[in-house]
């Protein structure tokens, strides 16, 4: 049925316009020979295809427009006629001999027009006339579509303000009247329409409304063209009468779209001023009626008006229009019980939009739209579709963007009780939104209060919450998410000890709930960042700190002992033991040698009984080396006992040559520059000979395995060591002992078993050249280098 | 002219934030051939970062590093240059020159980068240059206090480098600059 229905619309159309077509032809042909009797007669049939009930909108609009044009033509007619004499006021009353009534009110109109121009008769009056004749059409389309056509051929005949057609008895409000008028008709025709017709094609109704629905507008339009009406107007007359047309007709979608309509084409300064009357109708609508979008897009205008120069912002204070703004929409959320809950979000969001735009300062206001926001999603449970999470998201990160300071965010109780009402991933989500608006913005977070309230929000991110499957999300994802608290944690500063060691331990109380998977990550920052203050503290002048003082070094390393600690529960030995060693050299700058040693302790226990890798090992008994190495504060005892215990490890690695290396390495533990207590030239020289004992070891097993002789590089490596501690001045270091030395190498790469080794080769020529470099020098360098023969 | 950009110890995030914005905004890429990191970086996004800088990055291994399969040591050419890589934790007594300079000949090459002291410093010695170019972060160190970011740009044009050391003193990045000059160019074989 329906298909044949658009195929005979089509039809009708086009005979439609074929009738059209045929009597403007002869209506020209009329229009030409001056002929006015036929020009009425051809100008009422062609007009009467617009009386057809068969088309749509769409298809009539069609129709209308060329009717419309044909309508110019005649009109010039019209003037033309008047000038070869013919009264305006005959040819008015003339056309309404027409048959039909909708043909003879096209006409009148079009006459009406040039009566009006001549200025025979007052506009008001003309178009009072007008106005009110055009009840005799009832339809609703063409009832819709002949106004239409009065309102376009009145536009510019209103007695406007300063118009040619202003006078004493006629003002604007005669215009402004007319409009009103010609509004109110259209609204109740196009209400009409939608109880026309059968239930079911109720659908097609409403479509086909929506398509007129802009020729109603126009009135409005029109209204706020008019230069006239100026604020007392549109409050007194306009507003107040359109909005009782508009509650009145108890029409869903004309009171949505007449609502929005107003909104948009009226100045933003007239609604601030008239807030009260306008927000007064939003109860009054329809229970059906979409408010919160409404509501919303007049915040967003009114936010865009505040945005658009500091100058009008006075004008919302003085109209207090946040609290009537906050009031409308408590009511609206009120009365429409089951308003979703992305509803209530958004209605909130334009508001605070509107709010941070309108008064940054009013922290208090902010925090009053969460707390209402709370109040309304209390007893909702945690939101369930991505739609309103998001619209969450967007609400919690607009005093981010706007105020640039985690500091102003943190000071809104209401904050963290929206975010309760987040999903576990969205938390999350929400987390990392906050860490970024802080990285990005480079504000230092000063105080433990803070902390704690930051780390509160950021929970998600920092421990399981309950419910949450352990994992949702993919390695790398967590890694990044990790890593971005680590950061965080580096953001946490106050210059004065005290206040930094509560930050530190508030931390430490949040982290330590975070279980293994987090503690690899948050640890590390957390102990660097407690270094740091013990260096601080360090430089603080002795006498200043009392004892009762909780910032101490002593307390911070007692505290830094049990956060490493946490560590083995994951576990992850070799950095904890890194920690452990950065820990003693901290505790050796501030002169505490029990410490230092405990930290020792740890550390080697650590590598004893936890690390295996033989490459981790290396690296770690490097790293334990070179840290005993820069240690001042042991007694003889305490560093006998640990550098016994480094060589042991050293020369048990698992290979041999990382064997030699490390018991060359330990050598330097026994000499060191500044400590003139640490200048064991004996033990040195034992740990070269036990290197190079583990060389020769490990060339013998080459031969014994390959065939052939392994690579001299420990061996040169060890000369060299030769030559540094020669040159320091080590008396057991003989030049005899370095000479027997470069003859072994020099023997080895030219033994039949040597292997080419370009490598060994540059290595010993440029100890070659080092050693002759030394002998140029001359001075007492040279003299110590002479005896060597290269 | 090739620019060669030294910089290493940004210990991110154990240790630092980020780099400092002066920096980044001065390491634009496209303008820099070469990338050398002492290590201790340490995660993938540094990585990551600097490759958007330069994709010709070459990394030795850090004792914080999350990639544990960089290389301990690390040599290049460029130019008439050889330039050698070490992190230098491995090198016992850490930051004696001595020492590095042993690493030098091993490694037989005429420019060595070092790191792990987080203090910048440029040596010359016999045939050679030992550069470090501190933290480009300025992390908190056990082996120097009071750290300022710095990081280093080489620019070797023949048988010459001139070393640029930027270092962010008090909110100010400062330059200096030294330069260095071969006296022989690259033999191909041993000697």
């Amino acid at each position: 049925m329906h298909h044949n229905g658009v195929e005979d619309e089509e039809k009708w159309l086009a005979a439609g316009i074929t009738g059209l077509q045929q009597n403007a032809f002869f209506m020209h042909r009329a229009l030409d020979s001056n002929n006015l009797k036929d020009a009425l007669k051809y100008s009422a049939q062609m007009l009467s295809e617009l009386r057809t009930s068969r088309l749509s909108p769409q298809k009539y609009y069609e129709l209308y427009m060329r009717a419309f044009d044909e309508l110019r033509k005649l009109e010039i007619f019209f003037k033309e006629e008047t000038k070869r004499g013919c009264s305006i006021v005959e040819l008015y009353e003339l056309v309404q001999h027409a048959g039909n009534i909708l043909p003879r009110l096209y006409l009148l109109c079009t006459v009406g027009s040039v009566y009006i121009k001549s200025k025979e008769a007052p506009a008001k009056d003309i178009l009072k006339d007008l106005v009110e004749m055009c009840r005799g059409i009832q339809h609703p389309l063409r009832g819709l579509f002949l106004r239409s056509y009065l309102s376009q051929v009145s536009r510019d005949k209103l007695p406007d303000l300063g118009s040619e057609y202003e006078g004493d008895a006629e003002t604007v409000s005669d215009a402004v009247e007319f409009v009103l008028q010609n509004f109110t008709e259209m609204n109740k025709l196009w209400v009409r329409m939608q109880h026309q017709g059968p239930a079911r094609e109720k659908e097609k109704r409403e479509k086909e409304r929506s398509e007129l629905r802009d020729l109603v507008g126009k009135n409005l339009h029109v209204l706020s063209q008019i230069e006239g009406v100026d604020l007392d107007m549109y409050r007194e007359t306009v507003l107040t009468r359109v909005l009782e047309q508009v509650v009145n007709c108890k029409d869903e979608i004309a009171q949505c779209y007449l609502m929005d309509c107003i909104i948009q084409v009226f100045p933003d300064e007239y609604h601030l001023q008239t807030l009260e009357t306008l927000l007064g109708a939003f109860p009054q609508l329809q229970p059906s009626v979409d408010i919160k979008t409404v509501l919303s897009r007049l915040m967003d205008r009114l936010s865009n008006y505040a945005a658009s120069s500091a100058e009008v912002l006075p004008e919302f204070f003085q109209v207090e229009a946040f609290v009537k703004l906050s009031n409308a929409i408590g009511k609206v959320i009120e009365a429409q019980d089951d308003m979703p809950v992305i509803g209530v979000v958004t209605l909130y969001s334009s508001l605070l939009t509107f709010t941070l735009q309108v008064h940054p300062d009013r922290l208090d206001f902010v925090d009053q739209i969460l707390g209402a926001c709370v109040t309304k999603l209390s007893g909702k449970g945690k939101l369930e579709d991505s739609k309103s999470r998001k619209q969450v998201v967007a609400l919690l990160s607009a005093p981010l963007q706007k105020y640039n300071d985690i500091d102003i965010a943190l000071k809104l109780s209401n904050y963290p009780h929206v975010m309760e009402y987040l999903d576990n991933g969205t938390k999350k989500e929400m987390a990392s939104v906050i860490i970024q608006s802080i990285m990005k913005n480079k504000t230092l977070i000063s105080n433990s209060e803070k902390v704690e309230a930051l780390f509160e929000l950021i929970k998600g991110l920092i421990k399981d919450l309950e419910g949450n499957l352990q994992s949702e999300l993919d390695e790398e994802d967590f890694h990044e998410e990790q890593n971005s608290v680590a950061r965080l944690i580096q953001m946490l500063h106050n210059d004065d000890p005290e206040e930094m060691l509560k930050i530190i331990c508030t931390v430490k109380k949040h982290i330590l709930a975070g279980g293994p998977k987090r503690l690899p990550f948050t640890v590390p920052p957390l102990i660097f960042n407690a270094l740091k203050l013990i260096r601080r503290l360090q430089n603080r002048d002795e006498n200043v700190a009392e004892e009762d003082t909780p910032a101490t070094p002593k307390k911070i390393f007692q505290i830094l002992n049990q956060i490493i600690e946490a560590l083995s529960s994951v576990p992850v030995p070799e950095v904890a033991m890194r920690l452990y060693l950065q820990c003693a050299e901290a505790a050796d700058d501030s002169d505490l040698e029990p410490v230092a040693y405990e930290f020792f302790t740890q550390a080697y226990l650590l590598y004893e009984e936890e690390i295996s890798d033989s490459k981790a090992q290396v690296t770690a008994i490097h790293l334990i080396i070179g840290t005993l190495q820069r240690m001042h504060v042991f007694g003889v005892e305490n560093r006998d006992t640990l550098t016994h215990k480094a060589t042991g490890y050293s020369a048990k690695l698992l290979k041999k040559p990382d064997q030699c290396r490390a018991v060359y390495a330990c050598s330097h533990l026994f000499w060191v520059d500044d400590q003139d207590s640490i200048k064991d030239g004996e033990r040195v020289l034992l740990c070269l000979k036990r290197a190079l004992r583990i060389a020769n070891a490990a060339q013998q097993m080459a031969n014994a395995t390959r065939g052939s002789g392994g690579s001299v590089t420990l061996f040169i490596e060890i000369l060299n060591k030769y030559l540094y501690f020669f040159e320091k001045g080590v008396t057991q270091i003989t030049v005899a002992s370095v000479q027997s030395l470069i003859e072994l190498i020099t023997n080895e790469m030219q033994g039949e078993n040597a292997t080419p080794d370009p490598t060994a080769d540059a290595f010993f020529a440029s100890t070659l050249r080092f050693i002759q470099f030394q002998k140029d020098k001359g001075g007492a360098v040279g003299e110590k280098y002479e005896a060597i023969k290269v | 002219m090739v620019l060669v950009l030294a910089l290493g110890d940004l210990h991110i995030p154990h240790r630092a934030p980020d780099l400092p914005t002066k920096f980044k905004s001065m390491l634009v890429p496209g303008k820099i051939q070469h990338i050398i990191c002492t290590g201790n970086l340490c995660i993938k996004e540094v990585h990551d970062y600097l490759k958007t800088i330069c994709p010709d990055l070459h990394i030795t291994r850090g004792e914080y590093d999350e990639e544990t399969r960089y290389p301990e040591t690390k040599t290049l050419t460029i130019g008439q240059f050889k330039l050698g890589i070490c992190h230098g934790h491995q090198v016992i007594p850490w930051g004696d020159l001595d020492s590095l300079a042993m690493l030098q000949r091993q490694l037989d090459v005429d420019i060595l980068v070092t790191g792990h002291t987080h203090q910048f410093t440029a040596y010359k010695h016999e045939a050679g240059v030992v550069i470090n170019p501190g933290s480009a972060t300025g992390a908190y160190s056990s082996i120097t206090y009071d750290v300022n970011p710095s990081f280093v740009l080489m620019d070797i044009d023949g048988l010459r480098v001139v070393v640029y050391v930027y270092e962010l003193i008090d909110g100010e990045v400062k330059v200096d600059k030294i330069d260095f000059k071969k006296t022989t160019a690259s033999a191909n074989s041993a000697h």
